[in-house]
């Protein structure tokens, strides 16, 4: 069984791993690429689906405007939350050095 | 016709029924887990987190209720154990996963909520495929589940841990989560019955999220009965859940002894290809229904074959954005690194297990630029051309059947470093998922290696009476050896 | 030499006056202690999920009906992106299926500029930047405060129809004040409740294609929104004039020294991974969710701008006139004092003076003037139209009237300012003259020092409550026929 083509390259797995924010070494780089790869062969029998006229499902029943009142409801202990976290200070949760503006 | 054990539970109604009346103590049932735990644990490793002291003071209380003359619930001192992807509010809850090691959450599960209103006892949290992502639970970072039935081969995933505690016998009840047959697939792997119930109709707040649009909480125990009886106790609208329908628990016990007779009942050829023993059983549970007086006929929906590419796409997809929250900033796992970004990336690379990274990857991958239209746009399509193909065919049938999965309960290691492989696991039961639909495994027939065989029951949207009822009556129709608990 | 047209489109945040969060029941609350509003949802922590609040939605609506916009249809998007405000590590937000869509915004000179869209979507956390002069990029490290997650926003993107700097800042005043008068918001941008991000470009005057835009961040105020866009004007003029291309970045607005600066962004434009939120429902504008949003909301400041001045269109010569009054209108407007001003014509006071009152001396006390009777207001007019009260005296009725409420003619005559009829001032002069004839005919010949006398005369007889201005008139007109 040969190997499968390269549908998606270690270029590009470094770039989704950023977007992903995981950091792989080279090895699992060089191993992620096959195994997307293969699995983009595998679902490509969808990416090939003639779906013209079809629209697509997001929620499995139609259901709308589903909401709730504007009624205010006794939130968490900061302790309970902050007990949790790796890092506070002041009351925040503390984190290192910010690159970047948000977007 | 073989004795049940000695060591299996009584039923749900009976333990809540002897504990209601005082007859017996919740604190005997959990004793009764407790120790088989005390026996078992060392050799399955069903648990990540054992809550002996707290299951004991929820017992007691149980007891106390009893003797004040309230009444506790219709799950009375059942000892039951949930996957350790539920929120249980002070209660280590880890989905097997590094990242989220000893995170307590400050909340409890809507399920949990129902479940401990009715009356149950929580004895544990059970392993799993790290979140969720698996059918095998190899993936859990805590070190695998093991099969009662044969330690030597997978409970199946990504619900193994609660799978095996019912199949064990160490508990009579336990929850998984479904999104694309884990709860099926480990039920039919351990011989006991497992049930996804329609989208919706279980709450799925607080259940950590792996694929929004298809996770389902549901039962799994050793009879029908059982299972519906704990579908019953947690189903039903929640406010804090929009995507939780607007109606009442379904009602399910009351119709489960009425037989088959007149049932249109189809069996699905396109999953009846591979001539495994697993095909077999599906054929034999045909005849078995036709002889109880259904109208049995062969049906083929081949859109439904989609499902799996369709499914490799939305639910990684759904899952890259539900696991971006953990980053190290907020609760769980932190990797120091001289910026935020690193640090988010070294807290992840570490944190995360391979096959939840390769999901992140793909799901990424899916929704990015220039990808989106081909891969996920597409793949939503393809669910509705499997909804539909199912609508076609609920015109001409009530239920449908086929083989739960594809195989009985492999050895350890023979699938987990091929994940394409392991992926097959879910060919069956992941229709009905894209779809919304309720399906359950019913243990109907024990390989050839003495391995249990599911057979899988699928209803349409909002089907789970009918469904349960052909489940009930392929139960009545199997041998009693085909089915948990067992002991390794 | 090329003249340069600047274009500027504003994207405008506005925080909602809700009393909950957008998805779950926090209070949405300005300036409480860190990490005291938060709770599973906001928080983002695993397991939860979001519930749409119905009061933003009806807001949404509300604001979008403000801005002629057409309600329809929409879904939720998540916007995926990693940062540390985020606790879900993506915003849960409106995509290509926004809640309003193509409205506009009139401004009080009469100009349009177009909206393209109107769209709801949660607010982030804050965070605060420690060590190195609270700049991110020599920040040592960073704190966040999650009390903010979770606010609804609606985000208001304009269309690029906007020419000036001075145009931006009118743009985003009358905004504010459309926010404020439908409720919505409280349109603060010293409290954040109100962002603007403007996006600049220039291009020939005459060319219809855009040229490359920056996009201007940190406006904390109108003046820094106007001073940013000049600047931002200029400095993108020089680049394209001496034959540089401007590059497409985001720029920060330094206040100290009202200059624009580039941030040390990423090459990498962001990939949001935008997908519909698979955990929420569509929004349907259903008829109880549009009545709701357009319940207690009276009509826009633009179109009450033209009401009133329909009322001084009326007199052709002020239509015409350009005596201030376009001012007054928009002053009147703004602080809420046009149905006073409605009521007191209707009331049979004069339109410009009533006007003129209400912009310049009830503005002095806006809260008490909202709740002056517009009748008393009216006859206190009427009175100084009469003649019987001098403007200045006018004035102070008025403030007392606003201050305690009250009849204007009672007020006026506590204050000795009752003026006396005409009739009978002109009888009282009758009566000085005749008692005082040498002295008439000595003013008659233009003596002024005796006018002062005859005019103590009819003070003295009217016991002081006569108008010395209004006397000294009479007298000379008196003399002049």
């Amino acid at each position: 069984m040969s190997e499968p083509d390269r549908l998606i390259t270690p270029e590009q797995v470094r770039h989704v791993a950023r977007l992903a924010r995981l950091a792989l070494d080279d090895d699992e780089v060089g191993r992620m690429a096959l195994q997307l790869s293969a699995i983009l062969e595998h679902v490509d029998a969808v990416r090939r689906l003639d779906t013209n006229d079809v629209p697509p499902t997001a929620h499995p029943f139609p259901v709308e405007n589903v909401l709730r009142a504007d009624t205010e409801v006794p939130c968490l202990e900061r302790e309970s939350v902050l007990s949790q976290a790796p890092a506070v200070e002041s009351d925040r949760f503390r984190v290192p050095r910010i690159m970047g503006e948000a977007p | 016709m073989t004795a049940s054990p000695a060591f299996e539970f009584a039923s749900l109604a009976e333990i809540a029924s002897s504990v209601r009346s005082g007859q017996l103590s919740a604190r005997a049932f959990l004793a009764q887990s407790l120790g088989a735990i005390r026996e078992l644990e060392g050799d399955l490793h069903c648990f990540n987190e054992i809550t002996t002291d707290k299951a004991m003071a929820d017992a007691d209380e149980v007891d106390r209720m009893v003797r004040s003359g309230l009444d506790p619930g219709p799950l009375a001192g059942v000892p039951v154990a949930l996957k350790d992807n539920l929120c249980t509010a002070g209660i280590p809850t880890t989905c097997s996963s590094k990242i989220l090691e000893g995170w307590l959450p400050p909340y409890d599960a809507t399920v949990v909520s129902r479940l401990r209103a009715a009356g149950a006892v929580l004895v544990g949290k059970t392993n799993l495929d790290e979140f969720a992502m698996g059918s095998s639970t190899e993936n859990s970072a805590f070190g695998p589940t093991r099969n009662p039935w044969d330690t030597g081969r997978v409970p199946g995933g990504s619900s193994g841990g609660s799978a095996a505690a019912v199949a064990a016998g160490i508990v009579p009840l336990s929850f998984g989560s479904d999104t694309g047959g884990s709860i099926r697939q480990p039920a039919a792997l351990c011989g006991i019955v497992g049930v996804k119930p329609t989208y919706g109709v279980v709450s799925r707040y607080g259940l950590i999220a792996f694929a929004s649009s298809l996770d389902q909480i549901g039962p799994f125990a050793t009879t029908v009965a059982d299972a519906a009886l704990g579908l019953e106790v947690v189903a039903g609208h929640d406010p804090m859940d929009s995507t939780s329908l607007a109606r009442p628990a379904p009602s399910l016990l009351a119709s489960l002894t009425e037989g088959v007779s007149g049932l249109r009942i189809g069996l699905v050829e396109d999953f009846l290809v591979d001539g495994s023993e697993c095909v077999d059983a599906v054929v034999a549970a045909g005849e078995a229904l036709a002889a109880a007086g259904a109208k049995v006929d062969m049906v083929t929906i081949p859109e439904l074959l989609l499902g799996l590419p369709a499914y490799y796409v939305i639910a990684p997809a759904e899952a890259s954005s539900n696991l971006s929250r953990y980053d190290g900033v907020r609760y769980g796992l932190r990797v120091d690194g001289p910026d935020t970004e690193t640090m988010n990336a070294r807290t992840r690379g570490e944190g995360f297990g391979p096959e939840v990274k390769r999901r992140i990857m793909m799901g990424t991958y899916a929704l990015s630029a220039g990808y989106y239209d081909a891969y996920y746009g597409q793949a939503q399509k393809a669910r509705t051309l499997v909804i539909r193909a199912f609508e076609a065919a609920y015109r001409n049938f009530d239920v449908l059947l086929t083989p739960t999965t594809p195989s009985v309960a492999f050895p350890f290691g023979s699938k987990v470093d091929d994940p394409i492989e392991m992926y097959m696991c879910d060919l069956c039961s992941i229709p009905s998922s894209l779809a919304g639909h309720p399906a359950a495994s019913v243990p109907f027939a024990l390989s050839s290696e003495g391995l249990p065989v599911g057979v899988q029951v699928l209803a349409p949207a909002l089907g789970e009476a009918v469904m349960m009822r052909v489940a009930a009556s392929l139960e009545a129709g199997a041998s009693r050896e085909a089915r948990g608990p067992v002991r390794p | 030499m090329t003249d340069y047209e600047t274009v500027v489109g504003l994207e405008v945040h506005c925080e909602l006056a809700t009393a909950t969060k957008l998805f779950c029941g926090c209070r949405n609350a300005f300036g409480d202690e860190p990490n005291t509003n938060i709770c599973p949802v906001c928080l983002g922590l695993p397991g939860s999920l979001p519930v749409i609040n119905k009061r933003a939605v009806e807001l949404a609506l509300r604001i979008g009906a403000a801005l002629n916009c057409t309600p329809q249809r929409s879904i939720f998007h998540r916007k995926n992106y990693f940062y540390p405000d985020m606790p879900k590590d993506y915003q849960i937000s409106q995509y290509d299926e926004p809640i309003n869509v193509d409205g506009w915004l009139e401004l009080p000179d009469g100009s349009r500029v177009g909206i393209e869209r109107a769209h709801m979507e949660e607010d982030t956390g804050k965070t605060t930047h420690i060590g190195g002069g609270g700049r991110i990029h020599e920040a040592g490290y960073s704190l966040v405060d999650y009390n903010r997650a979770g606010v609804p926003l609606v985000e208001i993107v304009s269309r690029p129809d906007i020419r000036s700097g001075a145009q931006a800042r009118a743009y985003v005043d009358e905004l504010r004040s459309i926010l404020v008068a439908t409720g919505s918001s409280d349109g603060r941008m010293e409290e954040g409740s109100l962002r603007v991000d403007a996006n600049v470009s220039v291009r020939p005057v005459g060319a219809t294609a855009l040229g490359t835009r920056c996009e201007v961040k940190n406006l904390n105020s109108l003046r820094s929104l106007e001073r940013a866009i000049d600047y931002e004007v200029r400095r993108q003029i020089e680049v394209v004039e001496s034959g540089g291309r401007v590059a497409q970045e985001t720029r920060h607005f330094d206040e100290g020294d009202n200059s624009t600066h580039s941030m040390r962004s990423k090459e990498e434009a962001n990939d949001y991974r935008y997908f519909p939120e698979p955990d929420l429902t569509p929004l349907v504008p259903v008829a109880e969710l549009l009545a709701a949003a357009g319940e207690g909301v009276g009509p826009m400041p633009a179109a009450r701008r033209r009401r009133l001045a329909e009322l001084l269109a009326a007199d052709s010569e002020l239509a015409t006139r350009r005596d201030g009054s376009t001012d007054q209108v928009v002053t009147v407007v703004e602080l809420g004092l046009d149905d006073l001003v409605h009521g007191a014509v209707a009331a049979g006071a004069d339109a410009r003076l009533a006007l003129a009152r209400a912009s310049n001396e009830a503005a002095a006390n806006p809260e008490g003037a909202r709740l002056l009777d517009p009748v008393a207001f009216a006859n206190l007019l009427k009175m100084e139209s009469a003649g019987r009260l001098s403007a200045t005296q006018s004035k102070e009725v008025l403030a007392e009237l606003i201050k305690k409420g009250g009849d204007p003619a009672q007020i006026a005559s506590r204050l000795g300012y009752e003026q006396m009829d005409a009739s009978v001032l002109a009888s009282m002069l009758d009566e000085v003259i005749a008692a005082n004839p040498q002295e008439w005919e000595r003013y008659r010949e233009g003596d002024e020092k005796v006018a002062q006398f005859l005019l103590g005369q009819v003070m003295k007889a009217s016991k002081g409550r006569a108008n010395g201005k209004l006397v000294a008139e009479a007298f000379a007109a008196r003399r002049d026929t």
